[in-house]
């Protein structure tokens, strides 16, 4: 219920953009992240964009996720 | 596909997998809040990467399965009317109220139609003038901003056949209800992904303060969760609980400010009731007065037949969603559970909801998973 899925945003217009999932177009209400760009990624959740990815916050984690991987390694 | 594929990688999983076990010197009790977390565990078998001292445990995160069996009869009632167009999620529809379901009350002759979204429910009032479109609107935070959008939108269009029966439910103040009942004894929540894309982490402040437990909010795949786990048992080991964010890329501290105003636009706070739980004060949206007009419930309320009111909804007899919810009881202690109650053939609305808990155990659960078979990923 809760679900929501990271789709690219490819086109806005007014406060409805295109978005896509893997190859597949659709449409999604941005009403709720006006401040989303065309590239941005945003979480879909019922036909709308209910927050919008941060990339910066993504890399920090995967690189947070790969030290951790290393050291629990050396600890072992 | 990006932002999930990276986010399942096994190498990652299995070191972060080596320290939480690292970390973890003693057995605790975690919940997580949120039935989509419930599958991702099952559906990766996260319980068999971490260590067997950490027990999980489903909460109340599901919106099908915590509807009142009493706010069912209302549903199906409202299908019932002349004239009326019922939409709502898939889910709904199989799930059992007292007498019948909307599934049934279809097969009947009603107009029950299921979307993906509440602007297909409004498209659907736009298309059929002449008829009453009722939306029927489960959901937590997450679902809340997108109905009250379709709310304020049909407002601001004039469509005057679309109402939405309100039966939405907040989050925080359901966790302070199941902490202050004390039935389950928890070290640490994971707490709901996408319901804190919304409303942000600062909500949840009293459960470390007040109740001693940790809190850690997570994603959805793999890498989120063993990184939730991971901050979990640190706060728990080091004795300091707090608030944290483990899906930092979807969760902001202080949430979505544009979806919380619409919600305040459209809805006010009032008591709501749990299925398994009973009424909780202050849990649930209801239309406020400006959008009075769209609420399914003061609509019709001349209209609609309910059982006599000193007669409580009955629940299927047998069936333990309640205490499953609670977090008091797994599924595998129903005694219904994969013989008279399979997703085929569901008994209870957490076996018909494809979050509910028995659903994701009867999906994933087989026996080589009680041997520690290391995980799914
Ligand atoms: S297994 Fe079926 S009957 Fe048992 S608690 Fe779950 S839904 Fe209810």
């Amino acid at each position: 219920m809760c679900l929501a899925i990271p789709v690219r945003v490819v086109s806005i217009e007014g406060d409805e953009a295109e978005a896509e999932i893997g190859g597949v177009k659709r449409r999604v209400s941005i009403v709720l992240t006006p401040e989303v760009r065309v590239g941005d990624y945003v979480l879909l959740h019922t036909g709308y964009a209910i927050g919008v990815v941060d990339e910066a916050e993504a890399e920090e984690t995967l690189n947070l996720l790969e030290e951790i991987a290393r050291l629990s390694e050396v600890h072992r | 596909m990006k932002f999930i594929d990276e986010y399942q990688n096994s190498e990652l999983a299995k070191g972060l997998a080596r320290e939480i076990a690292n970390h973890s010197t003693k057995p605790i009790r975690l919940m997580e809040f949120c039935g989509g977390h419930t599958h991702a565990i099952m559906r990766y078998g996260i319980r068999q990467l971490v260590p067997r001292t950490i027990e999980m445990r489903s909460g109340p995160g599901c919106p099908v399965c915590v509807t009142a069996t009493s706010d069912l009869d209302k549903a199906i009632a409202l299908a019932g009317l002349p004239g009326v167009i019922i939409t709502t999620f898939g889910d709904m529809i199989r799930v059992p109220g007292s007498y019948s379901t909307l599934q049934q009350a279809k097969a009947e002759g009603a107009d029950v139609r299921v979307v993906y979204s509440t602007l297909d429910a409004l498209e659907i009032a736009k298309a059929n003038p002449k008829r009453s479109v009722v939306f029927i609107g489960i959901g937590f935070e997450t679902t809340a901003p997108t109905i009250a959008a379709s709310i304020t939108k049909a407002y601001q269009e004039t469509v005057e056949n679309f109402y939405v029966l309100s039966l939405l439910k907040l989050t925080p103040p359901v966790m302070r209800a199941l902490l202050n009942l004390g039935e389950v004894k928890l070290d640490g929540i994971i707490g709901p992904g996408h319901v804190s894309v919304i409303i942000g982490s600062s909500p949840y402040e009293f459960i470390p303060k007040n109740h001693n437990i940790a809190f850690a909010i997570s994603g959805f795949e793999a890498l989120d969760i063993l990184l939730c786990i991971d901050k979990l048992v640190r706060q728990i080991e080091s004795g300091h609980p707090k608030v944290e964010i483990a899906y930092s890329r979807g969760v902001r501290p202080e949430g979505n400010a544009k979806a919380l105003e619409l919600m305040n636009e459209a809805f006010e706070v009032d008591d709501a009731n749990w299925r398994g739980i009973g009424v909780v004060s202050q849990s649930g949206l209801k239309i406020n007065e400006k959008y009075r007009r769209f609420d399914a419930e003061k609509a019709f309320a001349g209209l609609l037949r309910f059982a006599p009111s000193d007669e409580p909804a009955s629940e299927s007899k047998g069936c333990r969603c309640g205490d499953i919810l609670r977090g008091v009881a797994t599924p595998l202690e129903c005694k219904l559970f994969g013989g008279l109650c399979t997703p085929e053939n569901p008994v209870g609305p957490c076996m018909v909801s494809s979050e509910g808990a028995c659903a994701a155990y009867c999906q994933y659960e087989s026996p080589r998973d009680s041997e520690n078979s290391g995980g799914r990923i």
